[in-house]
């Protein structure tokens, strides 16, 4: 395509290379101007890379980059954004202990002839563009008070408020809550209104088909093809991006559940604030079933995980895993009672940044053979494992054993943090959001990988906001509304309707009802 | 060729080089300023570490406190904890060593061990109590740290100034009993034998009758290798890192955190103990004296510890460099007259230029970036 200056952007022959891996050979992408344009590839593709020498983070091996039909030479963020990009990264770059005010403008402070920052100009134009987008955000509170979505709006306002005109968002919604999502896309939809481009990363394809007219595809660091998106299903989308057959709705035989597993009794918890934040709670959990708990964020999910896994007290009740009860116990002792958990937030929770892959790989068996002899690691064994953990799971690039986790990609730290736990060979498997920021190819293999667990007699407790996820998954399906099991569904029982309803805290069980 | 340049300036051993040759660059431009001349105090400088093996041997005698409060301070630093308490630490071990090296008087075979293990112990004790404060209640070790420093300083100085322990007609204490020295071939230097012989050897006479010769230094060196073995190649050793980086996930990993804490407080207590009391047996007066202000061990490891970049085996190298300044530094004003301060000043802008050096990797990516794409052109 020829260089035009009705492209807002447009890239050409982008080449990147980290320490010996080719991360992008020879990209293209044209965006048009004032239009959403999709990035749709694996993990690992080069996506979030492409979108970081856009940006002036890294700089490109070879290749150019044309704004408006002209050439332009980006060699850091403040470039970018004196060309009018901005960008909302994949992982979020703000200043939990500022507040919202402070954190958009860090940077750009207009001070007055005492260096004193003047907030009343800042503050205005801030709250022009809040009105303009219909953005709901207050300035004055603290980010690490604020939830994750209200997080993503800040960093979206901090890009306006630089005079972006070329929006990147890298993952926007993976971290989004279903009604947060709906908020971004008429965000987005009024970006777009008023003239500005956009561009999104995302793996789920129904947002790329509601958002986004045209839709750059590629794999393993290549371009693979540029699509109407109106043109393509979203099954069409898929194989083009992971190039064979992939099946988006999960595939498996009837449940043969076995004996009860794993019971929860009557148990209750406190939250941080001291208030009741799991009521009363039981379920239990059979042997060859994945158990699905859908629910809005913040009815309890948290806390219930923090108690069965004994890091927060359980008040009353017992959590029994076979007959033995594993409440108030230890973090080690569950663990040791064969249950093992992917945890929501794969930074926070899951793994050490700064270490290499192949520490990662044993964190939760570091001390048990082979990986442990007479309280000395053996590292040959953690070496081997890890190989076999790359393979195994198809972690990219396939030479990442000592280089550190935080260089991979996010779908890539993922599928080891699920390889490790289910490589731990557990009675019980709890699996928090374990699908987020994974791409198609990779969701169809973590359900395969819980669904084979299942089939091997284990007892899988899926925890997720998606419903979508736990509908297709769960052999049976239970619903969390303020700290109680509010109903069970069978997975035949159980749509979108019935499950919603009680998630929103409708009364209505709709087995009585109908 | 560039690559291969830049490849090697970003490895930690050039950064820290560039920084040190940083420092003396600073200073000598303040010693200019003061009207003193560069090269002729650099030249003194250098003389007095290597111009006889007196000069040498002191300078490794002298590193071996510095060494082992490093190793102390890097090794709570790599489980995430800043041990600012390694001078009370060392402070409450040359006590303690003191107090049982003058009211016991055993075989060597069984007083040395005894005096050194009350030493490690007492600093161990002070460290653990850190710890256990950190973990049990949250209290900041930092904070309590700076308080045991004090307890540590008094507790030192009323023990130096009582009756029992205080040798008449001075602010110190007694000696510790001979039989706890560390000091080697102390009895046959001092014979007629002994003299007679070295008499005729300029090299060892210098090094063995000169000096407070022991082998302590053998045993800071020994530690900071176990110290790498134990941080690198064991199970405590990871948990100790993975706590230190994450604790949320080293929780989620059945690590316990607190426990972690407390362990790791009460290893790097006793390292600073293991510290003081080898210069309590090893070198004289061999015991207390009442201090007005901090002598600055456990302060100067934690310097060590950041110039190494909290690596055990580089506290080996960035503690000899460290004596060998400050005994160069007394030289410097023996000499020219030149304030000795002068090498606190020098070690100041080394520290400074370590921490600022990190950017040198990053400096040296964009560099390669700019040149890559000036070269795409
Ligand atoms: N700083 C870095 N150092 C070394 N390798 C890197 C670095 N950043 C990215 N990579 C590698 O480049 C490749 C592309 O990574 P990138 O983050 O662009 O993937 P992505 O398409 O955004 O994937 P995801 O959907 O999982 O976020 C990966 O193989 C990754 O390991
Ligand atoms: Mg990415």
């Amino acid at each position: 395509m020829e260089i035009n200056k009705d492209y807002a952007v447009q890239m050409r022959g982008i080449t990147k290379i980290f320490n010996n891996s080719v991360a992008l050979d020879s990209v293209d992408l044209d965006v048009k101007k004032g239009e959403t344009h999709a990035i749709l590839g694996e993990n690992g593709a080069g996506k979030s890379t492409l979108m970081n020498i856009l940006y002036g983070l890294y700089g490109a091996d070879t290749g150019e980059i044309y704004l408006n039909g002209e050439k332009v030479n980006i060699y850091n963020p403040s470039c970018a954004i004196s060309y009018g990009i901005g960008m909302v990264h994949q992982h979020f770059m703000l200043i939990e202990k500022f507040t919202v005010m402070q954190n958009i403008i860090l940077g750009t402070e207009t001070t007055d002839k005492f260096g004193i920052i003047n907030t009343r100009k800042a503050k205005k134009k801030i709250l022009d563009i809040i009105s303009r987008y219909g953005m709901k955000v207050e300035l004055k509170r603290r980010v690490r008070n604020i939830s994750v979505g209200m997080q993503q709006k800040v960093e979206i306002l901090k890009a306006l408020y630089r005079g972006a005109e070329i929006l990147i968002l890298d993952e926007p919604t993976a971290v989004l809550t279903p009604y947060e999502i709906d908020e971004l896309m008429e965000i987005i939809e009024c970006l777009k209104r008023d003239g500005k481009t956009i561009i999104i990363i995302t793996h789920k394809l129904k947002e790329i088909k509601k958002s986004s007219k045209e839709c750059t595809i590629i794999r393993k660091g290549k371009f693979v093809d540029r699509v109407e998106v109106q043109e393509e299903s979203e099954q069409s989308l898929a194989e083009k991006m992971v190039g064979r057959k992939v099946k988006l709705s999960v595939e498996k035989k009837p449940a043969k559940a076995g004996e009860v597993i794993f019971r929860i009794e009557n148990l209750c918890v406190k939250s941080e604030r001291g208030l009741d934040a799991v009521k009363n709670l039981s379920l239990s959990l059979k042997r060859g079933e994945i158990y699905g708990l859908a629910g809005i964020e913040g009815n309890g999910q948290k806390e219930l995980l923090e108690a069965i896994i004994s890091k927060r007290y359980a008040e009353s009740g017992k959590i029994l895993m076979g007959d033995k009860e594993i409440q108030n116990t230890s973090v080690r002792n569950v663990l040791d009672s064969k249950i093992s958990i992917i945890h929501e937030d794969r930074h926070k929770d899951g793994s050490i940044l700064s270490m290499s892959v192949a520490d990662n790989a044993i964190l939760d068996k570091y001390r048990k053979k082979p990986f442990c002899v007479n309280g000395f690691l053996n590292y040959e064994e953690r070496d081997k494992f890890t190989d076999s953990l790359i393979k195994e799971y198809d972690i990219r690039p396939v030479n990442c054993k000592n280089t550190k986790i935080r260089n991979l990609s996010g779908g890539n730290q993922q599928k080891l943090i699920i390889g490790r736990e289910v490589s731990s060979n557990p009675d019980l498997l709890i699996a928090v959001q374990p699908t987020r920021g994974l791409d198609v190819g990779a969701i169809e293999y973590v359900h395969k990988i819980l669904v084979r667990l299942r089939d091997e007699g284990k007892a899988v407790l899926l925890i997720s906001l998606e419903l979508d996820e736990i509908l297709d998954l769960s052999d049976r399906v239970a619903v969390i509304y303020d700290g109680s099991i509010a109903g069970e569904f069978t997975q035949e029982e159980a749509n979108e309707h019935n499950v919603g309803l009680l998630m929103a805290g409708g009364k209505g069980n709709d087995r009585e009802n109908s | 060729m560039i690559e291969k340049i830049a490849k090697f300036l970003k490895t930690p051993f050039a950064c820290t080089s560039i920084a040190v040759v940083c420092g003396f660059m600073v200073a000598c431009g303040i010693l200019l300023v003061t009207g003193y001349s560069a090269s002729q105090s650099l030249a003194i400088m250098v003389n007095s570490v290597f111009s006889r093996p007196k000069f040498i041997v002191n300078v490794i005698l002298k590193s071996t406190p510095i060494i082992l409060t490093a190793l102390s301070v890097a090794f709570a630093f790599k489980a995430g904890l800043f041990n600012i308490g390694a001078e009370g630490q060392y402070i409450i071990s040359t006590v303690f060593a003191t107090i049982v090296g003058i009211l016991c008087d055993f075989h060597p075979a069984i007083q040395i061990p005894l005096v050194i293990l009350s030493g490690v112990a007492a600093g161990a004790i002070f460290g653990g109590l850190v710890g256990m404060l950190k973990s049990k209640f949250g209290i900041h070790e930092v904070l309590t740290s700076i308080m045991f420093n004090w307890i540590a300083l008094y507790f030192c100085n009323y023990i130096a100034l009582s009756e029992r322990f205080n040798k008449p007609d001075s602010d110190g204490s007694y000696p510790i009993n001979p039989s706890g020295f560390t000091l080697l071939l102390n009895d046959w230097k001092f014979s007629d034998q002994g003299r007679e012989f070295l008499r005729n050897n300029y090299f060892l006479n210098d090094v063995i009758l000169k000096t407070d010769f022991n082998l302590n230094f053998l045993v800071a060196v020994v530690v900071a290798v176990l110290s790498w073995v134990m941080i690198y190649k064991t199970k405590k050793g990871y948990e100790l890192r993975v706590a230190g980086l994450n604790p949320d996930a080293a929780q989620n990993a059945g690590i316990n955190v607190p426990r972690n804490i407390f362990y790791t407080m009460l290893i790097s207590g006793a390292l600073s103990g293991l510290a003081g009391a080898l210069s309590i047996t090893g070198t004289s007066l061999h015991g207390i004296q009442s201090l007005a202000m901090f002598e600055n061990y456990g302060f100067n490891g934690l310097s060590v510890a950041l110039i190494a970049g909290s690596s055990p085996v580089g506290c080996i190298f960035a503690g000899l460099m460290f004596s060998a300044l400050i005994y160069s530094g007394q030289s410097l004003q023996f000499k020219i007259g030149a304030p000795s301060e002068i090498v606190n000043i020098m070690i100041g802008v080394i520290v400074f230029f370590v921490a600022l050096v990190r950017i040198v990797p990053s400096l040296i990516n964009k560099f390669l970036e700019r040149k890559a794409k000036l070269d795409v052109k």
